[in-house]
């Protein structure tokens, strides 16, 4: 990787979308790896992604999930697989 | 030993049926363990509370582990692609079908909103989707079905989807397009590809998911409601409420659903409520259209609406689903 990841967090603030933030942070630290994690609470950021359900995880501006909360150990094999692809 | 969803199901359908066969005699002879005084108020209650509660859990439990896997095989970007240009009438009809197995929580309801118009689905097309999805559910299903028999249960569906097909048809035809914030109209988002393939088993394991969070949240509205009924059961008297709520009172249709639609509940919260006011000498229609207002109309739900929706449109919603229910409503008292 050359730039550290951009994460972004879509959801107007509801539990499953606080639950994802955490694991997603928790996920960052277990892989060491430098990245932003950021909360997307605006509805019209969060409807351009194209999403119809809550909360969605994006990587590097790509979709990588939505309407679910994957687990810690999920995430994870998300950020990695985004990475492999830069 | 990690067992297979599809073994794991199997074995959990038949654990069910042999605890839903040996419910009954085990709560007969546990609440002649506690040798009750005979004909006392509390014994009733008591009695009332052992028999309902752990049989409604118990459907509940299977329902929601059914309507899990069916759910699976459904999604709101399915049935987007499913509603893509339907004419309104044919449009609504689907909508309303579909809003009842499409996984759907109110807390998405704005991105699926802007989704729907951005693909070009009618705005009553996608009303009847958004007034279906909430009101008709498993839960609801499942306790009007395990505590007034499956004619009640049918009776709502029914009438739930008619509701919605018929408010979603009228929302439509009075072409309010322009009180839609204009913003929604300009959004262009990404095209979205996750392919996933799901296998039976991660269906499966969707229905187990399923019952961990639903039941998980809503046992405890169970029991409080049961809890409810099982004191409304023993203490207050019959028919005290047929003069307010009871077929003779015409305005008692109105004047719930008024009540209703501010108050905001899951069906397993209202439900206990209904069953409540039915034993105690409501009319069927009167506490139908009372449920239907609670879980179908909410304030919460317009205050999230309100970020895509303007004001008069947010008040038609209101109004149009509100004369349905209660057209419903009377509908029913008449029929009964």
């Amino acid at each position: 990787m050359v730039y550290p990841m951009k994460i972004k967090i879509l959801g107007p603030g509801c539990v499953n979308c606080k639950t994802l933030a955490n694991r997603t942070l928790e996920a960052v630290q277990q892989l060491e790896i430098e990245a932003t994690v950021e909360k997307v609470e605006d509805i019209q950021a969060i409807a351009s992604y194209g999403i119809l359900r809550t909360p969605g995880l994006v990587i590097d501006e790509r979709v990588v999930s939505y309407g679910m909360v994957p687990k810690v150990e999920e995430i994870k094999a998300l950020i990695l697989k985004q990475s492999a692809k830069v | 030993m990690n067992l297979k969803p599809s073994r794991l199901a199997v074995l959990f359908v038949a654990a069910w049926i042999i605890v839903y066969f040996a419910l009954e005699p085990a709560t007969i002879s546990f609440v002649s363990l506690l040798s009750l005084p005979p004909d006392s108020r509390l014994t009733e209650a008591i009695r009332f509370f052992v028999y309902e509660a752990p049989k409604v859990l118990l459907l509940l439990t299977i329902v929601v582990f059914v309507v899990g896997i069916i759910r699976s095989y459904f999604s709101p970007e399915r049935t987007r692609q499913i509603l893509g240009k339907r004419s309104l009438f044919l449009g609504n009809i689907l909508a309303s079908m579909l809003g009842i197995v499409t996984p759907f929580c109110s807390c998405s309801a704005v991105p699926l909103f802007i989704g729907f118009v951005e693909t070009g689905i009618p705005l009553g097309v996608t009303f009847s989707f958004l007034i279906a999805a909430p009101m008709i559910n498993e839960v609801a299903v499942v306790l009007l079905f395990g505590l007034f028999g499956w004619k009640t249960a049918l009776i709502y569906v029914t009438t739930g989807l008619a509701i919605a097909i018929s408010s979603g048809f009228v929302i439509g035809r009075l072409r309010v397009e322009r009180f839609v914030e204009e913003w929604v109209y300009t959004v262009k988002s990404q095209n979205l590809t996750l392919d996933s393939n799901p296998t039976f088993d991660d269906r499966v394991r969707a229905g187990f998911v399923a019952v961990r969070d639903i039941v998980s949240k809503v046992w405890v509205y169970v029991l409080i409601g049961i809890g409810v009924g099982a004191g409304v059961h023993g203490y207050v008297p019959e028919n005290f409420l047929a003069g307010i709520m009871g077929k003779s009172a015409w305005w008692s249709v109105p004047v719930s659903v008024l009540i209703g639609v501010p108050l905001y509940s899951n069906a397993a919260g209202i439900i206990p409520i209904v069953h409540a006011l039915l034993e105690k000498g409501a009319s069927l229609g009167t506490a139908l259209a009372f449920m239907m207002s609670v879980i179908g109309l909410s304030l919460p739900e317009m205050i999230i609406l309100r970020k895509v929706l303007k004001l008069p449109l947010i008040l038609i919603f209101v109004v149009v689903v509100a004369v349905g229910i209660i057209i419903v409503g009377y509908l029913f008292n008449f029929i009964y």
